[in-house]
């Protein structure tokens, strides 16, 4: 057989083996990508109907005895607003009697409706005396049936939501007393225990206050110490260790970072827990390295031309990279920075550490409010058993992922617009 | 205004508020008293902590450079100014360092404090782990058993399974990517492996515990096994899906470093593309790829919210995937939540895993970088 | 002509051949006419390959202008000329490791013993295995010796035991030279020998898998002038068996190797003959220009 004959018996055969391998490659590949679409299309599906919430109509008459006989401030503030919705509720459904059967009567409605309808009635003292329809929040069972997340197949026994309940919505949906509105209470509001009450505006506020600190610290220390580093030490023993130092420390566990944040800025320095000023700071070390290396590259970029121009013409080294180096570097600066932000914007774990994970109610108003961060919100929420906030965890991530994916935007902006090739 | 619906709330649903175990514990220690644990701790003095550390790193660098620019006739001034900036500039670059002591001093401390309580051979070669220390002093059982290398073995099953699904998919896509696509699949492919890098681990650990677990269990339950709901396969299938984009650019980089010229070889004796790559690249970017899998490996060590999300609590010996394992970074966050007493051992053993975690963690990563670079000097 | 000198760019060389009135009236001119033609005879009695109107583009650029050229049986061709001029691209153009390139087009007629080799029915790998390639600078695979010869007979699958490889592998380093310097070593990576001694290792890699043509791209450009030495009596021997393509800078060293010699010109085909000829009597001024060390 001549060699030829040899080559092209096993070439069939080796042509096989390199079409699977190729195949091999681009199934990987499709598994990351299927993975992600899957993640995110989960996400959106599970979550975009946290958009709405289930609101109940209810036609509530405020009498004055309900006020003590006289509808004064005082008053109007300390009067059991439970007991009207109950009232209204007993008139809308005159054949409930049962008392097990108005417990569920009553559940229908969330338990923070009676704090809405006081701060309209404070506002408005007016419709004391009169017969009008409040839209109340609805209880998050009711919110989950509405939304047909209920799975009324399933034996009664192992449902949270009854079947009286089922039918006692039904019936409201009836008498044109349900309707699923835009759901600014999570827009607009802190945590809460009860999923229709709790809102991711307390949340987003202490990721903002967090990333603020993170950002005013990390920046220009960053930048600084990038500068340092690459336009004027010397290389020597001393630098080198600096650089193998960040080099490590870009490796370091994230949790890591916590329980320095933890041991040393609460403990050492007394530092209140829970506050967006300890975790901005955590997290202001954590993403330091990052922003060191990117803003070498960056720095390291800018032709040695453009220094020797500066240098001949009678510029100081120090004049020279602040007036000349600088600015051009800047672009890249500014991605690398930005790149570091999106890494503290998701960052969960050391804020655990540092007790960012409190139950808090109030909406922080600064970095020394205690509160918590949008990824730990997402982490309490996805450990809470209710199903109502399954809805509200991922709707919390689509907006989280939202915000990272405006900054990364930015970030593509920021590269295209500065693309320059010396 | 929600502020009286909780504390209400607490009052109607008395059971309720404990639903949610290690959390309501502590939160209810916050809102109680916020700001009160903290004696000498006031708003003002905050404020003045804040301005001070922002004086620092804001202020003083703009005061610098724009004294410069107004200074500059005067040569003296100037030459004082900048020698300032150059201090500002080292003091800046040190902070790294500073970071790094200061990581090891508090793991390093609060670990000692924790070897003397539990000697070093309980605590590394101890089998059996169970910290929770009781609630009452007098309560049986309140030693608590530390012994870590249940949690060892939960680490290393999870990371074992992560890098089985990271290794080959990062490999092959990077393969894939960078030797086969053409032009349009690789400026898609790539931003979308970016994207799943992007990802904040808590939303990949949401992930793992709501679909996939379940997933698994439903699908895996039929065939006759005993699938737990925190397995940790879900855990470390997750991870590796995490991981995979950082193991891909990593080999790519490599791959890429290979040199041109001896593909050429490879082609030249007619090797088809997928011979060169497998008996001629992959073999000559071994050493870089496998700095890059040590890379990732430390990564997967130290991840937190996925396992502590999808992984259980209980501290099982066992190398079967199926069933519930926990990790250091879990047992870390778990002794870490709420309000802990600084002196128990309970919280110090928290600082005794994080010096392992940090050990194991540098020793990979010194080595992965050594190793990375070594074969990146080889095709300079 | 006396007037010129030696350092001056090429548009100086050709705006003094324009004034120059012995000149044909513009040579470049004529270069970019239709009806350019190689100088020489451009085909040979037994030809292995052959090349006919051969057009190469790298995206818009065009390499390679109409090129047509036979190579003979047990014949090495030289090919000189300037850098830049195509002669690496037209000589990666006969095992079509252009296909790499993205961007390469290439249009024209190439045969290997009748068969069109960009053809249907040519299989790549088959044809690289026919026609082997020695690059510029050595490019030992990061295995052992022995591996690397034996890396395109275990890819074809040419012999069926160890021994018989082991035969196979000794005769190409023995036949390449190398045997005496490597038998004692050959587990040792072919990184670590020297770089003449890589450049053998590379050609005893290529004729491991006994193919018909050999294509050399400057194999001595890295190489020092005893290596390169080894390497010409190396050429001269392997010349009994295969037909060899040698590109080269020096124009002793196309002298000394080659039968014939192609000489090239911004991507064209100027002048073709046998060595002794082109290098005694050229027949083209541009030809006579390179070779006499004017330009290039
Ligand atoms: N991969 C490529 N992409 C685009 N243009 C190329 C490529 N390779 C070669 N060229 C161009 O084709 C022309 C011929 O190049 P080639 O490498 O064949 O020259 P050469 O005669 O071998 O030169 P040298 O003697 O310097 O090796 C040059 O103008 C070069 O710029
Ligand atoms: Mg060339």
């Amino acid at each position: 057989m001549s060699q030829v004959e040899i080559i092209q018996r096993g070439i069939r055969r080796r042509y096989v083996v390199e079409g699977m391998f190729r195949a091999c490659g681009l199934s990987a590949l499709i598994c990351g990508v299927v993975f992600l679409a899957f993640l995110l299309i989960t996400t959106f599906v599970k979550g975009y109907t946290a958009l709405q919430q289930t609101y109940i109509g209810l036609d509530i008459t405020p009498m004055e005895e309900d006020f003590d006989g006289a509808v004064t401030e005082e008053t109007l503030r300390r009067a059991d607003y439970g007991a009207l919705i109950k009232r209204s509720l007993r008139e809308a459904f005159p054949d409930v009697t049962r008392r097990k059967e108005k417990k569920t009567l009553y559940r229908l409605v969330s338990s923070g409706a009676q704090h809405e309808l006081r701060q309209k009635l404070v506002q408005n003292p007016g419709l004391v005396g009169q017969t009008t329809t409040f839209w109340v929040l609805a209880d998050d069972e009711v919110d989950m049936y509405m939304k047909g997340n209920v799975n009324v197949s399933i034996p009664e026994k192992k449902r949270r939501f009854k079947d009286h309940a089922i039918e006692l919505t039904k019936r409201l949906v009836q008498q044109d007393r349900i309707q699923l509105r835009f759901n600014t209470p999570f827009f607009s509001r802190g945590d809460s225990r009860e999923p229709e009450q709790a809102g991711i505006k307390g949340a987003a506020m202490g990721s903002l206050f967090a990333i603020l600190v993170t950002m005013l610290l990390s920046f220009p220390v960053g930048i600084a110490a990038a500068i340092y580093l690459q336009e004027f030490a010397k290389t020597n023993r001393f630098t080198d260790f600096i650089e193998v130092n960040i080099n490590n420390l870009a490796a370091v566990p994230s949790i890591i970072f916590g329980l320095l944040g933890l041991a040393i800025f609460i403990n050492l320095f007394g530092l209140p827990r829970s506050i967006p000023l300890v975790g901005g700071m955590v997290l202001a070390l954590m993403t330091l390295p990052t922003i060191i290396i990117s803003s070498r590259a960056a720095l390291a970029a800018v032709p040695p031309s453009i220094r020797e121009a500066a240098l001949g013409i009678g510029a100081s080294p120090v004049q020279t990279v602040l007036h000349h180096v600088l600015p051009l570097a800047m672009p890249g600066m500014m991605t690398g920075a930005i790149i570091g932000l999106a890494q503290a914007m998701g960052e969960t774990a050391p804020l655990l550490m540092i007790g960012m994970v409190a139950f808090i109610v109030d909406i922080p108003g600064s970095p020394l409010d205690p509160g918590t961060a949008l990824p730990v919100q997402i982490y309490l929420w996805a450990d809470s058993p209710e199903r109502a906030f399954v809805e509200r965890t991922s709707a919390a991530i689509i907006i989280l992922l939202l915000f990272l994916s405006l900054v990364n935007g930015l970030i593509v902006v920021l590269r295209k617009k500065f693309e320059k090739r010396w | 205004m929600i502020e009286c619906s909780s504390a209400l709330h607490s009052i109607l649903y008395p059971n309720r508020a404990f639903t949610k175990p290690p959390i309501a514990k502590f939160s209810l220690s916050v809102r109680s008293q916020p700001l009160a644990g903290f004696p000498g701790w006031s708003l003002t003095t905050g404020m003045a902590f804040l301005g001070a550390l922002f004086g620092c790193f804001i202020a003083v660098p703009i005061m610098l450079f724009a004294a410069l620019g107004i200074s500059r006739r005067n040569r003296v001034v100037t030459r004082h100014i900048e020698r300032f900036i150059r201090w500002f500039l080292i003091a800046c670059s040190c902070l790294a360092i500073l970071t790094t002591i200061g990581i090891v001093m508090s793991v390093l401390f609060e670990s000692i404090r924790f070897f003397r309580i539990i000697p070093i051979p309980d605590f590394l070669f101890g089998l059996e782990w169970s910290p929770q220390t009781a609630i009452r002093e007098d309560q049986v059982g309140s030693s608590g058993a530390f012994g870590a290398v249940p949690l060892f073995a939960g680490t290393f099953l999870i990371t074992v399974i992560a890098m089985v699904v990271a290794v080959p998919l990062g490999l092959m896509s990077a393969i894939y990517l960078s030797e086969y696509a053409g032009r349009r699949i690789r400026t898609i492919g790539k931003p979308l492996l970016e994207i799943l890098a992007g990802i904040p681990t808590v939303v990949y650990g949401f992930f793992a515990a709501l679909t996939v677990a379940p997933f698994i269990r439903n699908n895996l339950g039929f065939l006759g096994m005993d699938v737990s709901s925190e397995s940790a396969l879900a855990a470390g299938l997750v991870m590796g899906i995490m991981i995979l984009p950082f193991v891909s650019s990593l080999s790519d980089d490599v791959i890429n470093a290979v040199p041109q010229s001896i593909r050429d070889g490879s082609y030249g004796l007619g090797a088809t593309h997928s011979e060169t790559i497998r008996r001629i690249v992959l073999p000559a970017a071994l050493p870089g790829i496998v700095g890059s899998i040590l890379l990732a490996v430390s990564r997967a060590i130290g991840e937190t919210m996925i396992v502590v999300m999808a992984a259980g609590l209980a501290a099982n010996l066992t190398a079967n995937p199926f069933e519930s394992v926990t990790t250091v970074t879990v047992q870390i966050v778990t002794l870490l939540i709420g309000d802990q007493e600084f002196d128990s051992p309970k919280t110090l053993a928290a600082f005794a895993l994080g010096l392992v975690l940090f050990i194991m963690t540098l020793v990979l990563n010194v080595i992965a970088l050594r190793v990375v670079r070594k074969y990146k000097e080889q095709y300079e | 002509m006396q007037g010129l000198i030696k350092s001056k760019t090429q548009t100086n060389y050709f705006t003094m051949l324009e004034n120059d009135n012995n000149m044909p009236p513009t040579l470049d001119d004529s270069l970019n006419s239709p009806d350019f033609r190689t100088l020489g005879e451009v085909t040979v009695p037994r030809p292995i390959m052959k090349t006919k109107n051969v057009n190469v583009f790298y995206g818009e650029k065009q390499a390679i202008y109409n090129a047509s050229l036979d190579i003979g049986k047990n014949e090495v061709l030289a090919m000189i000329g300037p850098s830049g001029c195509g002669k690496s691209t037209f000589l990666r153009c006969l095992n079509r490791m252009n296909d790499t390139i993205d961007i390469c087009r290439i249009e024209g007629e190439i045969t290997l013993e009748g068969e069109d080799i960009y053809g249907r029915n040519m299989d790549v790998v088959l044809l690289r295995a026919r026609v082997g390639m020695v690059f510029q600078k050595p490019n030992p695979f990061p295995k052992s010796i022995y591996d690397n010869v034996a890396y395109g007979i275990n890819l074809h699958g040419l012999t069926n035991s160890k021994s018989e490889t082991d035969d196979v592998v000794e005769d190409a380093l023995k036949r390449a030279g190398l045997w005496a310097e490597v038998s004692d070593r050959l587990n040792q990576p072919g990184t670590g020998l020297s770089g003449g001694q890589q450049q053998r290792l590379c050609i005893a890699r290529a004729i491991a898998i006994s193919p018909e043509v050999i294509l050399m791209d400057e194999p001595c450009s890295a190489l020092d002038p005893i290596a390169t030495a080894k390497i010409e009596e190396l050429i001269d021997e392997l010349s009994q068996m295969y037909s060899i393509c040698i590109v080269t800078h020096s124009m002793q060293q196309a002298a000394r190797v080659s039968q014939r010699t192609a000489y090239f010109h911004l991507g064209k085909l100027i002048e073709v003959g046998s060595t002794d000829l082109i290098f005694t009597n050229p027949g083209h001024r541009l030809t006579e220009g390179y070779i006499t060390g004017r330009f290039g």
